[in-house]
């Protein structure tokens, strides 16, 4: 192989491993925050949890590339929005992938999240109530870290995916890692390299946020360690 | 590239049949795989039903008459479109590819059967409504140099949306570089969209090209504004791609294209689908 090319190549994709980075960050932050919103709507009363099923259907049921796509283009057809207050947020590519890698990845999470809120045993819950907790410090001190601990090996999950879903944004201009690859293809025509180039990057990525969330659960779970008693 | 990873190439699109694969021994040529983007009015594209219309479709359908050949027709996304003619997926292009030399050192071209200049799209009531409007040769060198001054400090810090990998992005890039902010779009499609959302301040591409965004719904509020780019890095107008080894399909298209601007098919294709003549002056 063509070693100067592909350092080349690497060093140039490289320049979009900061947005990348942005776009997954934020999101994954983001979409954990509404994700544990939802998932408390969708475990409470009615008219809340039938809104967070419909929200779930919807956002699962359609293709990401999709949303992009609708959030990006479709909203900006409309004259009412291009004249709102959110137009200098919705012009811009970039706010328009966060959102809409926020809106999906908080849909996933909020079913993983509640899958963790319902493992809680109810003696837990019990025991708290018992000692005299309000409901918001039921939720504080026993329900929400339980479930949160819970969750977590699903979530890593639903955190690598959406590393790879940045790759997405591309199709609304943005130059992260994937939009600077097709870029350098298309000059070059060396589809092979570049990919491969792309692709190691993602799967460093990968793994690194693979080993921090293996850390933090084991952080986050002493009673398994080995040698624990 | 060396060997190795050539084979991983084709290892790669082996999804084509392998009769395509090798494609330089068939000497005679019976059937024929042509790749349009099929995203480009009125060059190429999809009526209401899905199927491919535009000037190059009814253009493919004449050259093949006259080579006696059978031409398969098929949609090929732009950003792929070169890779895919050299892993053997399909044996020519015609997609209004511009002759350029970067591409003649990956594929080659038959002689070009359009040509036409590039230019801006921007919106009537927008901020560049009115760049001046003047025929420039970018082979001629000072008055490229005159015209880039002068554009300079209107375009400054404008966002300008172009479709990837083409002349038009060739040429913001040499000589708009850090003057506009580029938005580089997959389709000519989506930065029409862009251009009339607001997004972007304006587009560039091909006049002949233009037509249809102006046609569109909307498009009664885009115009087109700037220099008539030709010349230089633009090339001298649109071939079919084709891959090197094949010189014998080459030899055949042009002898077809030939025949085709003598007869006047050209021209009447032309008129039909662009309202205006854009056949290649020589």
């Amino acid at each position: 192989m063509d070693t100067t090319f592909l350092l080349d190549t690497l060093g140039q994709l490289l320049s979009g491993l900061p947005l990348t980075l942005e776009l997954a960050g934020i999101s994954i932050t983001a979409g954990m925050v509404l994700a544990t919103a939802l998932a408390l709507l969708r475990t409470g009363p009615r008219p809340g949890a039938w809104f967070v099923r419909g929200y779930v259907y919807v956002l699962r049921g359609t293709p990401l590339l999709l949303q992009i796509f609708l959030i990006y283009y479709g909203l900006g057809q409309f004259d009412w929005v291009r004249h709102s207050l959110l137009w200098p947020f919705l012009r811009q590519p970039y706010w328009c992938a966060i959102l809409a890698l926020t809106l999906n990845t908080a849909a996933y999470g909020s079913e993983i999240i509640r899958g963790g809120l319902q493992a809680v045993p109810a003696g837990a819950v019990e025991a708290g109530r018992a000692a005299g907790m309000s409901r918001r410090l039921l939720y504080r001190r026993i329900v929400l870290p339980l479930a949160l601990r819970q969750a977590l090996p699903a979530y890593s999950n639903e955190m690598i995916s959406m590393i790879k879903a940045t790759s997405l944004a591309s199709i609304v201009t943005m130059m992260e890692l994937s939009g600077i690859a097709y870029a350098i293809i298309s000059e070059t025509y060396r589809a092979l390299e570049v990919f491969l180039c792309a692709g190691a990057i993602y799967l460093t990525l990968t793994f690194l946020l693979s080993r921090a969330v293996a850390f933090a659960e084991a952080w986050l779970n002493p009673h398994l360690r080995a040698g624990t008693p | 590239m060396i060997r190795l990873p050539r084979l991983l190439a084709l290892a790669a699109f082996a999804v084509a049949p392998l009769a395509f694969a090798a494609p330089a021994s068939a000497k005679d040529w019976k059937t024929v795989t042509i790749a349009t983007e099929g995203a480009f009015m009125p060059y190429n594209g999809h009526d209401a039903s899905g199927k491919l219309v535009g000037f190059e479709i009814d253009l493919i359908a004449d050259l093949c008459a006259r080579m006696k050949i059978t031409c398969n027709v098929i949609a090929q996304d732009w950003d792929g479109i070169i890779p895919g003619l050299n892993a053997g997926k399909f044996d020519a292009i015609m997609s209004a590819m511009s002759i350029t030399p970067k591409r003649m050192e990956v594929i080659t071209f038959s002689r070009p059967y359009t040509q036409s200049p590039s230019t801006f799209a921007v919106l009537k009531d927008g901020p560049l409504a009115n760049l001046p409007v003047n025929r420039l040769s970018l082979d001629d060198e000072a008055a490229t140099e005159a015209a880039v001054k002068v554009l300079t400090p209107l375009l400054k810090g404008k966002v300008v949306g172009v479709q990837v990998s083409t002349i038009q992005a060739d040429l913001l890039a040499k000589y708009f570089k850090g003057v506009v902010e580029v938005r580089t779009y997959k389709t000519t499609e989506e930065h029409d969209l862009d251009l009339q959302a607001g997004r972007v301040d304006a587009v560039i591409g091909s006049t002949s090209y233009f037509v249809s965004t102006l046609a569109k719904p909307g498009g009664d509020k885009v115009k087109l504004a700037g220099p008539l780019f030709t010349g230089g890095l633009l090339g001298k107008g649109a071939g079919v791609g084709l891959r090197k080894a094949d010189t014998d399909l080459q030899a055949m298209f042009t002898t077809a294209i030939n025949a085709a601007l003598a007869d006047g098919t050209i021209k009447k294709l032309s008129l039909q689908w662009f309202k205006t003549d854009i056949s290649p002056a020589n």
